[in-house]
């Protein structure tokens, strides 16, 4: 089977985590092989957390520079600083909400000029869908849910060979009972996005 | 519920982390007894495990440091019963002497020791290569390549272990603790709880001629295992071409799927160590003899090359065998899939194969998101404490650290850390740096650390007479790796009983230490005039900053600060303390209610008071 490469960024909080969990359980209810890997060392203490995801016929769980298929971005300049990531033919989707450092935020830094961003990546890689899915998935009724919003986003990409069943499944398995239906719903509004857009 | 990984079905296949399944497999292996000292990588096996144990007959401790973890299990391996100890690879420098002469005296019951090394060091102090501890002590050595591997490794590794009489060292790196992958679930051995010990002092005692019989037994015990390492499934010989590559660990993952991507999988013939220590000598020699050229593709230090040279030299083999090389692998960091694929191809001689990336030189520059103390940090609001009651000496303060979440002191605006080697030096450095520097020596460890090792340097601190202060940050836990228990604990906060919490008050007065402080770091003042007191006490003198860690301080009730139109833009708040709550508005300083968690020691640095709680009614 051909392999697909995801990359999964985001800021320590936003559940990178739990998102690569819900890929990964999908992926073995629908048979298809998967590795995956992260690096969260201090994730909690507002650290940058990466995963990798790799499905089909892979045996290494990272990815190397330049060599991910799909690149899924939870926050804006962090979707920037992982394009290295990234080959010409790869998809590119992401969270357009900011979350600046804390550099940034006390005036120590400055955040890249967010209208800059979009037609930055069109110029690297071959296709790129954005969304605000903070918005979405405060829309959704839980802000936290900004993960699935973005499952669903992805989902609706067809980038992976996953089917939306098998997504909608493995967030029923994987979430807390309370929180699947909101969950359920951020994905729905994640989909539509992208298909809308 | 029961635990995920206790489920009894064998056969079943689920996703786990590497560390789960290293723990599913010591289940799987009725693993008896098990001890730890927490540390990343390794950190998730220790906490299953000890969730497991209070499900099971499990019995298993978070202990001191890891040379106590490594002295618990081996006591338990001699009394019959199968124990592990977990730790990563610097701990085993701490375990290294029992490590040393427990190969010697060697086990009854299987024992597992865990080594998880870190290169690239994502999160240690160094990336040295344990695999020379298997050369040092003798001991058998197993390396998973893959997280099913990780589990049948550990379990197979009680068996070995049982067979040899030794413990067996279990290495693993960063990429296999920390990925995820599908397991197969095997049967779960029950435990065997029979103990049974018999008094056997000239075999058990290591009197130095009682030692030298033991080591002709180690040496016969190697011999042993060689035998059976030759033998074993977990070295793999795979191809058929003239082109060699012989690797092990998660190199083995990246070589395979360069061979695929290359598409020379009819010119390469690949060996996969597993069973590395001690090597399968002839299987490797027969290896190099069907092949033309021979690359070997190791992290780390070039640990199998220099063994697999010498193993050719000894038959008289010229074949070209190359390794670290200014023109390939290097002994830095990690490798990654494409690095290794481009590595083979230049060796070999062939087009690498890659896709076409894009130029992204012209990227503006993105702002770095180093990480930062909690909002509401106990140790920020020491640091600054101590800085300021620093800046009433008239000599310069220099500070050792020590390794914590307060580690993190070292970055800008608090830049409180000078010197830092391994767990426990923060005190040990201080009698060093105290008896040379004319300058002012202050020192700081968490906890946890001061558990682990800091007492011993603490001790010769008082003995020796030496001059400097040691702040003890007290946050109740093992922060920085996932808040787990030491012996300052109180455990019934976490509603489990059969702890005695100590007083880290109490023994440092008993050690006699002649000045001695217990402060709260969230009253500003009071701690500075307690550090101040401290620091021009002649002598040591020890403060004790007691804040509970704020990611799991249950008991404190969160009110968020604001920031009035007082506000004159001094930025003192910012420009000290840096707190991750603080953000600009307009150009303005506010405070996120959502991540204050109200400790008010910005509110009582502010110069004009402009910092005040938000009344209940706005919150």
């Amino acid at each position: 089977m051909k392999t697909t490469r995801l990359i999964i960024v985001a800021v320590g909080g936003q559940g990178n985590l739990l998102a690569s969990k819900i890929l990964g359980e999908a992926a073995m209810a629908a048979n298809i092989r998967v590795g995956m890997s992260e690096i969260h060392g201090m994730a909690q203490r507002g650290g940058v957390v990466e995963s990798a995801l790799i499905f089909g016929d892979a045996d290494s769980t990272i990815i190397s520079d330049g060599e991910a298929d799909i690149l899924l971005g939870f926050e804006p300049s962090e979707t920037l600083r992982a394009l290295k990531k990234c080959h010409s033919r790869s998809w590119v989707i992401t969270n357009m909400e900011p979350l600046p450092p804390f550099t940034v935020n006390i005036g120590k830094g400055e955040y890249p000029d967010l209208k800059q961003v979009e037609p930055l990546i069109k110029k690297k890689t071959d296709r790129l869908f954005s969304l605000n899915a903070t918005d979405l998935a405060r829309q959704a009724g839980n802000i936290l849910s900004v993960n699935v919003v973005l499952l669903g986003a992805l989902s609706a990409t067809k980038a992976l060979p996953l089917t939306k069943e098998h997504m909608q499944n493995a967030i029923r398995k994987t979430v807390k009972k309370a929180f699947i239906d909101i969950n359920l719903k951020a994905f729905e509004f994640g989909e539509k996005a992208i298909n809308k857009g | 519920m029961t635990h995920k990984l206790l489920t009894d079905q064998p056969g079943k296949t689920e996703l786990m982390l590497g560390n789960e399944a290293i723990a599913r497999g010591a289940i799987e292996a009725g693993l008896c007894v098990g001890a730890t000292y927490p540390g990343t990588p390794s950190s998730e096996i220790s906490l299953s495990l000890f969730q497991i144990s209070q499900k099971t007959d499990l019995y298993f401790e978070y202990s001191t440091n890891e040379k106590v973890a490594m002295e618990v299990a081996a006591a338990a391996s001699a009394s019959g019963v199968r124990s592990m100890c977990i730790m990563k690879h610097v701990g085993l420098n701490v375990a290294a002497d029992p490590l040393m002469t427990l190969a010697y005296v060697g086990v009854k019951a299987g024992m597992v020791i865990l080594t998880a090394d870190d290169p690239l060091m994502f999160s240690s102090q160094n990336e040295q290569d344990n695999r020379y501890y298997a050369l040092l002590s003798g001991l058998p050595m197993l390396e998973p390549s893959s997280i099913d591997e990780a589990r049948a490794m550990t379990k197979y590794a009680f068996e070995l272990s049982e067979q040899l009489q030794e413990p067996v060292l279990l290495r693993t790196t960063t990429r296999i603790n920390h990925s995820t992958g599908p397991v197969i679930l095997d049967t779960i051995l029950p435990i065997n709880r029979q103990s049974h010990f018999t008094k056997n002092p000239f075999r058990l005692v290591t009197i130095p001629s009682v030692s030298r019989n033991l080591h002709v037994q180690l040496l016969e015990n190697i011999k042993q295992a060689a035998s059976l390492s030759e033998a074993s499934p977990w070295n793999i010989c795979t191809g058929i071409g003239k082109w060699g590559i012989i690797c092990n660990g998660v190199s083995f993952n990246y070589v395979k799927d360069a061979i695929s991507t290359l598409d020379i999988s009819d010119k390469t013939r690949v060996l996969r160590i597993g069973f590395s220590h001690p090597l399968p000598v002839s299987m490797i020699q027969s290896f190099l003899k069907d092949c033309e050229r021979v690359l070997i593709v190791e992290e780390g230090e070039p640990w199998l090359e220099t063994q697999i040279k010498a193993l050719a030299q000894e038959v008289g083999l010229t074949v070209s065998i190359k390794g670290k090389d200014n023109h390939l692998f290097s002994r830095l960091y990690e490798y990654d899939p494409a690095m290794v694929r481009s590595m083979i191809a230049n060796y070999f001689n062939i087009p690498d194969v890659q896709p076409p990336v894009p130029d992204l030189s012209d990227l503006p520059e993105i702002p770095s998101r180093p990480p930062n103390l909690c909002a509401g940090c106990g140790h920020r609001a020491t640091f600054y404490a101590v800085k300021q009651a620093a800046k009433t000496m008239d000599v310069e303060v220099i500070y050792p650290t020590d390794i914590g979440c307060y580690t993190l002191g070292v970055l800008p605006p608090l830049s409180m850390a000078d010197y830092l080697i391994c767990m426990g030096s923060s005190v040990g450095t201080s009698c060093g740096f105290s008896k040379v520097l004319d300058k002012k020596i202050v020192a700081f460890i968490g906890d946890s650390t001061f558990f682990h090792s800091g007492i011993p340097g603490l001790i010769n601190a008082v003995f020796n007479q030496h001059q400097f202060t040691l702040v003890i940050l007290d946050n109740g836990t093992t922060a920085m790796t996932g808040h787990q228990p030491h012996p300052g604990v109180d455990m019934t906060q976490w509603n489990l009983d059969g702890y005695t919490q100590i007083s880290i008050e109490k023994m440092v007065r008993a050690i006699g230490v002649p000045h001695v402080s217990v402060v709260r770091p969230y009253q500003v003042k009071k701690s500075i005039d307690a550090l101040k007191e401290a620091f021009a006490f002649k002598g040591v003198s020890v403060v004790i900053a007691q804040e509970p860690c704020a990611l799991i301080n249950k008991k404190r009730k969160k009110r968020a600060f604001q920031v009035t139109d007082q506000c004159k833009d001094h930025r003192v708040c910012i420009n000290e303390l840096a707190c991750p709550a603080f953000y600009l508005e307009s150009n303005h300083l506010k405070i996120n209610p959502a991540q204050c968690v109200g400790c008010a020691v910005c509110a009582q640095i502010c110069p004009e008071n402009a910092i005040i709680p938000v009344k209940e009614s706005q919150s």
